[in-house]
């Protein structure tokens, strides 16, 4: 499908070592996606005492992220809320960017989100944070993580190769979660408007039968895309806080 | 039966797993809800184990979707 397709912008023929590095609209979409979470952020921190309306905005997200990490990681969490709150904005702000109605100004947004390579680098800094703070925290005490603690010796025989194989499995459940989301909600979309379409080209009555009932439907997708949107970026992040938790704490 | 008729049952198949999911994310919504009329002062303190029952239900679901994918294109 057209709106899922990588393109180059820009160098189709820059090469670093090999491979090709153009600058993609996938790559434009983070850029403006960053721009955007710059100028939010940006525009909501004037620390003062009676706050407006934009900086009530951001507090509300950074304290929303507080909230969370504090009530899943506890004693020192502190530390994770930056990436934490990072990643929820960047995720969000993805999310909602790729469903803004700007084809009718004729810009074709590019959900990246839909794209297993962006998110499954995301998932891997997640892991990569996990295992760090694990080992350097724990040593190989940190293995205990697959024996959960009280478990008999028969059992631990049997639990700890589910513990490891559902460890190791984390990353790409994180990333293929919002990979699908994404990518499964924009094709919905495509699919009930390929329906009004060809409802209304294949004569008024299809039109009224068919074409009517899906614009309704779509209409209604796009709310639940947008409530999936910040759910994906909610589960991301608790998810993500969750597994910090367990290198943090242990079992 | 060719190969392309049994590619599009089994990608009909998967589909099921998605209807599956359906049913355990609205028993995961529905058990919340449930509970949270009966005790709504504990409820707001839940709501992180609500959307991780949530995001392991709707997993499944994804994944039957992705299976019937691989099985379409792949």
């Amino acid at each position: 499908m057209h709106q899922f397709t990588v393109e180059p912008l820009v160098g189709a023929d820059w090469n670093l070592w090999g491979y090709n590095v153009a600058f993609t609209n996938s790559a434009l979409w983070m850029l403006l996606a960053f721009v955007a979470l710059t100028v939010f952020m940006v525009g909501g921190m004037k620390r003062q005492m009676v706050p407006g309306r934009w900086q009530m905005a951001v507090e509300t997200f950074t304290g929303f992220i507080d909230d969370l990490v504090t009530a899943n990681i506890g004693h020192g969490g502190k530390k994770y809320v930056p990436y934490v709150f990072s990643l929820f904005m960047f995720i969000l702000f993805a999310n909602l960017l790729g469903l803004m109605p700007l084809g009718v100004v004729g810009v074709h947004p590019f959900t990246f989100t839909s794209h297993f390579s962006v998110t499954g680098v995301l998932a891997i800094m997640s892991f990569a944070i996990v295992l760090a703070v694990g080992f350097w925290k724990h040593g190989l005490h940190f293995f205990s993580l697959f024996v959960p603690s009280g478990t008999p010796l028969v059992m631990a025989i049997i639990i700890a190769p589910i513990e490891f194989i559902s460890f190791l499995f984390r990353p790409f459940s994180l990333a293929l979660r919002l990979f699908v989301a994404m990518m499964a909600g924009h094709v919905l979309l495509e699919v009930l408007s390929s329906f009004v379409i060809s409802g209304w080209s294949a004569g008024p009555g299809f039109g009224v039968l068919v074409g009517i009932p899906s614009f309704v439907l779509m209409v209604a997708i796009c709310a639940l895309e947008i409530l999936v949107s910040g759910i994906q970026a909610y589960v991301f992040a608790l998810l993500t806080s969750l597994y910090i938790n367990d290198a943090e704490h242990l079992h | 039966m060719d190969l392309e008729a049994a590619k599009m049952v089994g990608a009909g198949l998967a589909a099921i797993g998605a209807g599956m999911a359906a049913l355990g994310v609205g028993n995961v919504f529905g058990s919340f809800l449930e509970s949270a009329l009966r005790n709504p002062g504990a409820a707001d303190g839940q709501q992180g184990r609500l959307f991780i029952g949530f995001a392991a239900a709707e997993l499944l679901g994804l994944l039957a979707f992705v299976v019937a994918m691989i099985i379409l294109f792949v």
